[in-house]
């Protein structure tokens, strides 16, 4: 699973919706694999506005990568994105993948495990 | 528009999992429609913020394959980022695949096993495409869930990609319910495949009048492609459903 794709993610329990600490899930033992992807620094300018910025920094750290800004660099036609923040986000966003884990919801503390790369958040019968 | 190719599917197991058919088809033809392409054209201009495009139930992958390898035609750009859900896991396997298998345009995130779109955040995705289990049946087979990855108990896995249940609805109703919250406020669309039993037309007047989900959004609804025609009826038919 892709970080990116933490960032669109949240608790399957339907009572976990309303709360803040069902996101983002927090990764836990996750096996990291870097996959090689062409790097297009305005596909990544396009995806800055879809982006939780602050669940982004949480599960960036959790995963050991502290270098991205506090705030959402917010790019102009007059002041754009440096191309080394570009690379930064475009190595953790689309090239970091988890293939083996397991994300945990801070609320219900419900555990979604990771195999293969793909999370099942299929729910065990009692809390469907 | 020119003929735009179908995704490869000869890799994937149909034991397992369902065989690109006349549904998957049409939903390939609709997206892919002049009406289509402007309205998605319109809607996710270039230069703003990339679309998620979510197909539930993605079975072989061929349909967000489609969408994943054909970005530039029918967005008029690559910057789409496309997610598959499926309750099966070889489907899952299979789709991801099936997308990297046909040259892929724009940027396929992940599949990921669930059930419709439980686990997605509220408001986070632009675009989403259904193509139900629409049959209608006495019940509705057993959906898996989390034991059955330690079990392994044997599951009609393809009798949950066409079973519906009474009107072929009851899984339909269910993602219909869930819209108002998973697509976004601004742009979400979905495409969702109805079948002449499923008496579309009360579906689509239900979904203007604010008859689903909690907060009774009351949605714009049209059919923008149809199909199977028999005796005057068409069988099958895919409606964009939009703020």
């Amino acid at each position: 699973m892709k970080i990116l794709t933490s960032n669109y993610i949240t608790c399957a329990v339907k009572a976990c919706k309303s709360s803040t600490l069902s996101f983002p899930l927090h990764f836990q033992d996750a096996e990291l694999v870097q996959e090689e992807v062409d790097f297009n620094a305005e596909f990544i300018v396009g995806i800055l506005p879809r982006i939780e910025w602050d669940a982004l920094i949480v599960t960036a750290a959790e995963l050991g990568f502290t270098n991205l800004p506090a705030q959402k660099p917010e790019p102009t036609e007059e002041a754009p994105l440096g191309e080394q923040v570009l690379k930064d986000l475009h190595k953790l966003l689309l090239e970091t993948q988890v293939t083996e884990g397991k994300l945990v919801c801070g609320n219900c503390q419900h555990i979604y495990n990771i195999h293969q790369g793909i999370a099942n958040f299929l729910l065990p019968n009692h809390l469907v | 528009m020119p003929l735009l190719p179908t995704p490869d599917t000869r890799h994937v197991d149909f034991d397992k999992i369902y065989e690109p058919s006349e549904d998957s088809y049409l939903l390939l033809d609709t997206l892919s429609s002049d009406s289509e392409t402007k309205f998605l054209h319109d809607r996710f201009p270039a230069q703003t913020a990339s679309p998620v495009v979510l197909e539930v139930g993605t079975g072989s992958g061929v349909v967000l394959s489609f969408l994943t390898t054909n970005s530039t035609a029918i967005f008029g750009h690559d910057s789409i980022l496309t997610l598959g859900i499926d309750v099966s896991m070889p489907a899952n396997l299979a789709t991801r695949e099936t997308v990297s298998r046909n040259n892929p345009r724009g940027f396929y995130l992940d599949s990921l096993t669930g059930n419709l779109t439980t686990p997605l955040r509220d408001g986070s995705v632009d675009m989403l495409v259904f193509n139900p289990p629409y049959v209608p049946t006495a019940e509705l087979p057993i959906l898996p869930g989390e034991e059955d990855e330690d079990t392994g108990r044997e599951l009609d896995l393809l009798a949950l990609t066409y079973a519906g249940g009474p009107d072929g609805m009851v899984t339909t109703d269910r993602l219909l319910d869930m819209l108002e919250r998973v697509l976004s406020e601004d742009r979400g669309v979905a495409y969702v495949l109805l079948c002449a039993q499923n008496k579309p037309e009360a579906v689509a007047e239900r979904l203007r009048l604010g008859g689903y989900g909690e907060k009774g959004v009351r949605w714009k609804v049209e059919k923008v492609g149809t199909s199977g025609k028999k005796a005057g009826w068409e069988v099958l038919g895919i409606w964009r459903i939009w703020r």
